[in-house]
């Protein structure tokens, strides 16, 4: 078994456990607090040294229903979270797209979901957390205390401490199902037209392209909290697992499944439709096949996300024309604006601009190729790639794409560090 | 059922029941060892379910407290309808051929003091007029093997005395139902490696709550150890003593 949800690794280190808030670690250097390991590069693994997995710390400390805010431990997932919480009216204010990420790991990757326009990213309702530092132990961080390590840890990849538990606050809603629109476009300017009117009216926008077809068709989504749907009801959450013996052999992911797959998805969503939608099939419509990274196979696959600004925006026809002329490429890319609103992280991949995000089956070194000439393009146009999608951008890139990196590195802990960070840091 | 008693409530196992049923229950008690832990979980089962909690300290491997602990129990829930009886530790083995003392107190811990306790609530819960207790044995308590006898022969011990219990009980409408689950991915085996075999706490604990609606009398948890262990029962003697099991 691989250590991160891209299957490209198999490293060496040691794991300890921790079950209750007050379980030491006896291990003092070297270290990584790590969640459910759903980062797709090496963000989460810390070869040679000795992860912390924080799975099992996955307590609720206390729940505010009148006012919406919720205190867990880091190792909650945010699926524990919408199942506690949407019964009572309350939803997460930001989720990506799986359920399965642990708290602590939304937090220390400042993930963001299909309202970042609206809302921002998930750093954006972390009221206070408790770090566990291995010179000060445990610290509340908020932005009255420990300000600066509170906006290093947003964001800060698990290399400010271990994240013990969050203070999150929570989005008020009323009805259980998800009002959702999809629209067929033919181009990528259609898409940007239509994300700039849309934006304004719903609160959640993201959009499915067709990576093979230069002409950058796809499938637009605006949705909103709905007014059907008790409660009450159940979120939708049967889950079919993808066996192993798909995993230990030859990928499902080829030209000839990849063509057939867009086509018919392109088919099924032609024009313009309104439907209800449940929270788990609208935010986690891959959650529903565990172990879905399985179909890459037994060599994995990489895992692409960019954003570029919105000025330099035409340079992803570009990245998208390359791709398709390539023919790699996945079943699910996906296109989407980011809006204005900063978060507090100091090295959160955030920013104004459109992000494109989609999988590369691992076919070593041409797919190494592809991602390293994406990635120029990206660094030209001024915009930078997601460390949690990550596994192969330059020290270069990464120092360049995050102007606050060496403030960060002032707050790193020096008891912790990962793969990821020992592949970027310049110096 | 109304209250729930779980003794040894920070066991992966019971913590993963406790998720699973809290909201069906009025008022969960939870007896543990550790005070930090059982406010940890209590704060958890408040903010995750409607159910009222009651924490009490105790070592459960001192029998000679259990009756002053099954007052306390009783003082705070009125009465009991479900117990679940959940802790241990896996012995070391190894070191049971050195330190026969340290063999004798894990034979109390894994074996004694669990029926010393199944014994105690079992009669109040016939003084009650009925109850369910569900006490978790293991599969390794099927047959005694080379790797694990003295953990084996505790839980083996605990098996024979609630199939005992079981058949005393039913005239009083107390139900014993008998755990075995085989690998589990809890905090107790946390070194160990894990592999096909082995489940996790969630799905064991989705098996013990069927087989306590469906009021089974043994449950072997995942089903397939039921047929595993049949066939480590059914390997005579002569050759299994030569095993490396």
């Amino acid at each position: 078994m691989s250590d991160s949800w891209g299957n490209l690794y198999r490293s060496n280190q040691s794991r300890v456990v921790i079950d209750w808030r007050s379980d030491p670690v006896s291990v003092q250097e070297n270290l990584l607090a790590i969640g459910n390991r759903r980062s797709y590069g090496d963000v989460c693994i810390n070869d040679g040294g000795t992860v912390i997995d924080m799975s099992g710390l996955n307590k609720f400390i206390s729940l505010d229903v009148q006012n919406g805010v919720l205190r867990c431990e880091a190792g909650v997932t945010l699926w524990q979270i919408a199942r506690l919480v949407v019964p009572d009216g309350w939803f997460l204010p930001v989720t990506p797209g799986t359920g399965f990420v642990t708290v602590g790991g939304a937090v220390a990757n400042d993930v963001h979901g299909k309202n970042h326009h609206a809302v921002g990213s998930f750093g954006c309702f972390v009221q206070k957390f408790g770090l566990r530092r291995s010179q000060d132990g445990e610290i509340t961080c908020s932005k009255d205390e420990n300000p600066e390590l509170f906006s290093a840890t947003i964001g800060g990849l698990g290399l400010t401490g271990t994240i013990i538990w969050v203070e999150l606050s929570l989005k008020k809603i009323t009805h259980s199902l998800m009002a959702v629109e999809s629209i067929a476009y033919d181009s990528y300017d259609e898409f940007l037209s239509l994300s700039e009117q849309s934006e304004k009216t719903h609160e959640y926008c993201v959009s499915w392209i067709d990576c093979l077809n230069s002409s950058g068709r796809g499938v637009f989504f605006r949705a909103e909290h709905g007014t059907q749907g008790a409660l009450s009801d159940s979120l939708g959450d049967s889950a079919r697992t993808v066996p192993a013996i798909v995993g230990a052999g030859f990928p499902l992911v080829n030209q000839v499944s990849l063509r057939l797959f867009n086509y018919f998805y392109m088919r099924s969503h032609a024009g313009t439709r309104m439907y209800n939608e449940s929270i788990a099939k609208f935010f986690y419509p891959l959650d529903s096949l565990l172990n879905w990274n399985r179909i890459y196979g037994r060599k994995g696959f990489y895992q692409f996300q960019c954003v570029v600004p919105f000025e330099s925006a035409s340079v992803l026809t570009k990245i998208l024309a390359k791709i398709s002329a390539d023919k790699q490429g996945s079943f699910l890319s996906v296109l989407k604006t980011m809006g204005q609103i900063a978060s507090p992280a100091m090295l959160s991949f955030c920013r104004p601009g459109v992000t494109l995000a989609l999988d590369f089956p691992n076919r070593g070194s041409r797919t190494i190729k592809l991602l390293s000439e994406l990635e120029k393009m990206v660094v030209e146009a001024g915009g930078a790639i997601y460390p949690a999608k990550d596994a192969a951008m330059s020290a270069d890139t990464f120092e360049n794409s995050f102007p606050r990196i060496s403030e960060f590195t002032s707050y790193i802990d020096p008891a912790y560090t990962s793969t990821f960070w020992r592949r970027v840091k310049s110096v | 059922m109304k209250n729930l008693l779980v003794l040894g409530a920070t066991s992966g196992i019971s913590r993963a029941y406790i998720d699973l049923v809290a909201s069906r229950f009025e008022k969960i008690v939870l007896v543990a060892r550790s005070g930090d832990k059982l406010t940890q979980l209590a704060a958890h089962i408040s903010a995750s379910s409607g159910a009222q909690t009651e924490a009490i300290i105790a070592d459960l491997a001192d029998s000679e407290k259990h009756s002053a602990l099954l007052s306390e129990v009783l003082a705070k829930a009125g009465s009991v309808d479900c117990v679940l009886i959940s802790y241990g530790v896996l012995t070391d083995q190894s070191r049971c051929a050195e330190d026969v003392s340290y063999a004798m107190e894990q034979f109390n811990l894994n074996g004694s003091s669990t029926i010393s306790l199944s014994l105690r609530f079992a009669q109040q819960m016939a003084k009650q007029g009925g109850g369910m207790l569900a006490v978790v044995g293991s599969v390794a308590g099927d047959r005694g093997r080379r790797s694990n006898y003295c953990y084996g022969a505790a839980k083996s011990a605990v098996e024979s005395f609630l199939a005992g219990l079981r058949s005393d009980m039913q005239k009083h409408n107390v139900h014993v139902l008998t755990i075995k689950p085989g690998f589990v991915d809890t905090p107790m085996t946390s070194d160990l490696k894990k592999g096909a075999l082995w489940a996790s706490a969630d799905k064991v604990a989705a098996d013990i709550d069927s087989a306590i609606q469906k009021k089974k009398n043994v449950l072997y948890t995942p089903w397939f150890w039921r047929y595993i262990m049949l066939v480590i029962k059914s390997i005579p003697e002569f050759i299994f003593k030569k095993l490396p099991l």
